[in-house]
This record gives C-alpha cells, structure tokens and sequence, in this order.
C-alpha cells in the first residue's frame, strides 16, 4: 500500500528535478523597488537607505492589502475553521476569531509593534514605540521607505492578528474561553513578537543571518504551527475522536473560508512587497500559482488514494499551498511556484491522512499538519529555489548555486520550531495554572456554544 | 386502526405522495431520517481518513390509518415508492390505540376520517 505513495513522493522529486533546467533558463524580470522588509544577505556594511518619499501607489497598495490581510483572519479563518467543527461548537471558532481580531488589535498598538519591530536589537524590540509613540506618517526608511511608519505598523497588525489565531484548530472544541484569552494575550506577547523580531526586526538575528521569510513562513505558519502541535498534546483529545474523522458540519462554510483566504492572501504576499511594483506583482502571480498547482494536486491525490477527489481537499489544498509559498513569494519564481505547491499537497496530505491517524494526536482542524509542515517545506524550498533574478534584495538558493541558503533556512527553521515549542509549553502550562485549559466533560458534551457562550447557532426549533 | 410507518428512498416523495392522494389517503407526517439496510451504506472520507459512519439520507411518512384503508395505503406507497433497487425502503404497522382530533376532541376513527 505505501508503495503507491513513495512512488508519488518520487514522481514529485522527479518533477522538481526536470523543472530545473526551466528554473535556470527562466528570464524573470528583476524588482525596481526592493522592499526593506526583504533581507539582503548578512553583510559588515548595511545598504544605505533609498530616500523616504511617501509613494501613493506604494501606500494605496499597501492599504488595500492590510485591509486584505484582516479579512483572512474574519470571516476567512473564521469560517474555514468553522464549518470544520460540529454545529455545536461553530460560534466559539467565530468568536475565537473575532475576539483575537479584536484583543490583538490593541495589543498592537499598546506595545506589540514595538517589541516586535521596535530599534532595539536583541531578544526583543524594545519598548520605545509603546502606545505608538514616535510612530507617525513619515516613512522608517529601514522598513518601508515609500509608506507611512504607521501604515507599516497596521499592516504587520494584521499579521500579528491571524498568527495565534490559526492556532485555534488545533485546540478547537474545547478550550476554556478565559484560558483562549489569557493564552492568545500571553503567546502574541512572548512569541510571536520575539519571532517576528528575529526574522523582520532591524537587528533581528535571523535577518543578520540571512534567513529569507518574505510574508511570514517562520514567523507565522510555522510559529503557529508548532504550538498548534503543543497545545493539540497538552489538551488532549477530543471526546469521542478515536481514530476516527469528525465530520464537518458545514462544508460550504469551509470553502467560503478558504475562498477568502485565497484572496486575502493575495494582501498577504504581494503586500509584503511594501510597494505597488514588479515585486509586488511576481508575489501575487506566484501565490495564485502555488495555491492552483497544491488545491488541484491534493484533488488528485485524494482521487488515486480514495477513489473520488473532495471539495474538502481541494480547500484544504490550495491553503497547504497558500502557506508553502508564503516565506517564498518575493524570491521564486512561476515553475518553483508550481513544483512548491505540488509537493506541499502531496507532504501536507501523507501528514494528514496518515502520519496524523497513525500517531493519533488530536490537532482538530490540521493547523500542525497543514500550517506548521506546509510552513516548514515553504521555508526550506524557499533555500531551494530563490534567485535574485527576481529579487535582488534577497539571495540565490540551492538550485541556483548557493547551497549555503538553504542551510541558514534550516537555521531559522529549526530556531523557530525549539523556541514556539518551549515557550508555548510553558505558557499552556502558566495558563492551566491560573484558569485551566480545557473545559469539562459535560460541557464538552454540550458544547462550547452554549457551555462558554450562552449562545445557539442554529434554531432547530423556532 | 392502524399506524403506517413507511421508510422510502428521498426522491420517490412525491410519487408516493400523488398516490396516496389517489387513494384519498390525506393524512400524513414527513421527516428526513438516516438509516441504513443490509449493505451498510457508504462512508464518507474527509481529509484522507474514512470515517465510520455510514448512513444515508432516507425520507419518513407517518400515515394513520381505519382498517378498513391499511391494504390501499401500503400499496400506494409500495407504487410510488418502488424502483426495484436495493435501498427502496420498507413499511410497518403498527397497533395503534387511539387517535384524538385536537381541535374538535373527536377520537377513534372519526378522528382519521
């Protein structure tokens, strides 16, 4: 039976080896802006900041995108996750969602840019920009030289914003909704601003190292993916999951979900580019691409291995594939683009469909198998397949000569992956002293909705 | 007088309806019901694992019945019902001790008419 999937893993890595001479020969056109967030490759002597003149084309881009980036997180994530769930639990995903929207919105503003993007280097940014101050509308040439300071700041709000939230498929269907609360504050605080720092921080170590994340593959999906994958084992499984799927109560849901995922992630990608360019647009052609190649790949899969193909899959495909090309967005091009997307579906649904039953850790709605392993293959292919012939700001990978990228991505990687696993451990486990994490039995029974809310979704009866 | 509890493929409603009209049958309770049969229905698959249950989407009627119209309701519901495949559905009677007309407070079988 495994012999048909190790002939597809093969027939992949064959795939990514023939494309190879494509990749090579391709004449991509290079950036006119390259963008600030993207790092150049360590050097003694940083490069002299472009002049900081506000762009409106930049800034109307950028403005959209951000706006794009918010409604990833709701009604995007929202309803993804939501019609994954049971009925009973569908509004405790939707208020999880919101509530972060919310909660991390000013967490922002108060002091989370500032840890996180803050001038100080080290562990942390530093405290310098609390409640905004020194934020103002003139560009910080040494993010973003053609938009505001503070447009920067709201677009990285978004980001800040659907990080813990995709944690919320892995603890989903019963988690105390203080201990959310309490868990999301505390993980936002400790994690994902120190992450964000190392990777996109002026001083960040990661960025001095090298390491290539263009939207987010460290920082966010992977981040989020391993404490999905802690908090999933330190809750425990759900009642009633033996080893068998619960079924999704609302399948449209999930694909209105992972419709307006996909489009947002066009804000998540090519807004990253932080400038209407030819960067900007290389980001958004590859980001459709890889989310096409790894929804269709997942259809096929799920046809060879289980006789017909699901809507099901190819959502949750062409997010697996969302994900991948995240870290890899501003540096490859169209073929990689493809040949990422293709792999990701074929690693993502071997996780998910097997490894996952096998082992038989309840992480409800994937975020490990899909966010925290797609995260991981985006940031390594990114080590594979980035040429600066499409951004000269960032650097060559494997497949273009440069064997050394792909060994500092496995550096961050592997960063990334102790500190999300060590923190997030010790903040479950803070958080479970102080309100506990998982609710009771019977109130699981109930459901959350009713048990943690008060609230009914659905009227059975009028 | 009697309860007829009729378990009929989905589709096959309103054939069985038009000939329980014909038959002046008029009374009648319908809910949708999952259930399955000897072949033990077809399980769903979702993100690569197959889960275990396997029941499929079957329609309900509730008809009550004087005697004296048992053997034309159950055969307006066999020929609106039956297609000749597995999964056609089964019918069942039961005793049925009393019926009360809640608006009049007619009971027995007046109260079926």
């Amino acid at each position: 039976m495994f012999r048909k999937y190790f002939v597809m893993l093969s027939l992949a890595s064959i795939l990514t080896l023939l494309a190879l001479p494509a990749i090579i020969s391709a004449d991509d056109t290079a950036v006119t802006n390259p963008p600030a967030q993207v790092v150049a490759v360590a050097a003694a002597v940083p490069a002299p900041a472009p002049a900081a003149k506000i762009d409106s084309g930049d800034t109307s881009w950028v403005l959209t995108s951000t706006a794009l980036v918010m409604l990833m997180t709701l009604p995007g994530l929202a309803f993804f996750y939501g019609g994954l769930v049971r009925k009973k639990n569908v509004l405790s995903i939707l208020m999880q969602c919101g509530v972060m929207l919310c909660v991390i919105s000013l967490q922002w503003v108060l002091f989370g840019y500032s840890l996180a993007f803050g001038p100080a280097k080290g562990f942390w940014g530093g405290l310098q920009w609390i409640g905004l101050s020194g934020v103002g509308f003139a560009p910080y040439p040494d993010y973003s030289p053609t938009i505001p300071h503070q447009l920067f700041m709201i677009f990285q709000a978004m980001f800040a914003v659907i990080t813990p939230a995709l944690i919320v498929g892995a603890f989903a269907e019963r988690m105390k909704f203080s201990a959310f609360l309490l868990f999301s504050i505390l993980w936002s605080t400790f994690v994902y601003c120190p992450v964000a720092h190392w990777v996109w921080g002026v001083g960040g170590f990661l960025r001095d190292m090298g390491a290539l994340d263009f939207a987010g593959g460290t920082v966010v999906h992977i981040n989020a993916g391993i404490a999905a994958l802690v908090t999933a084992l330190v809750l425990g499984k759900r009642k009633g999951y033996e080893n068998q799927p619960i079924p999704p109560h609302n399948i449209p849901f999930t694909v209105i979900g992972a419709g307006l995922l996909w489009f947002g992630w066009f804000g998540f990608n090519s807004g990253s580019a932080l400038s209407a360019s030819g960067l900007a647009v290389s980001a958004f052609v590859v980001t459709n691409t890889a989310a096409a190649a790894a929804g269709l790949a997942w259809a096929l899969l799920e046809w060879v291995h289980n006789g017909k193909p699901t809507t099901l899959g190819v959502a949750t495909g062409a997010v697996a594939g969302l994900v991948a090309i995240t870290p890899a967005s501003g540096f490859v091009g169209v073929i990689p683009a493809i040949v990422i997307g293709i792999m990701v579906s074929v690693i993502c649904f071997i996780m998910v469909a097997f490894v996952k039953p096998k082992i038989g850790y309840d992480d409800s709605l994937d975020a490990f198998g899909v966010h925290g392993i797609g995260g991981i293959w985006g940031a390594l292919a990114t080590g594979l397949f980035a040429s600066k012939a499409i951004n000269p700001a960032g650097s060559d990978g494997l497949f273009f000569g440069n064997p050394a990228q792909f060994l500092v991505q496995l550096k961050a990687v592997a960063v990334t992956i102790a500190y999300s696993l060590v923190m997030t451990l010790i903040i479950c486990k803070v958080v479970d002293l102080i309100v506990g994490l998982r609710v009771k039995e019977k109130d699981e029974i109930m459901g959350l909705d009713l048990t943690q809310h008060r609230e009914g979704a659905y009227t059975v009866l009028e | 007088m009697k309860m007829v509890i009729a378990i009929i493929q989905a589709h096959r409603l309103d054939d069985v309806k038009k000939e329980l009209y014909k038959e002046e049958v008029n009374l009648i309770t319908v809910n949708e019901v999952l259930g399955h049969g000897r072949q033990m229905g077809v399980s769903e698959v979702y993100r690569g694992v197959k889960e275990n249950g396997n029941l499929l989407r079957k329609i309900r009627l509730e008809i009550a019945v004087n005697d004296a119209f048992l053997e034309r309701t159950i055969k307006a519901v066999t020929r609106g019902a039956r297609t000749g495949e597995v999964g056609d559905g089964k019918i069942f009677v039961l005793e049925l001790q009393d019926c009360i007309r809640i608006r009049t407070g007619e009971t027995g079988g007046a109260a079926i008419g």
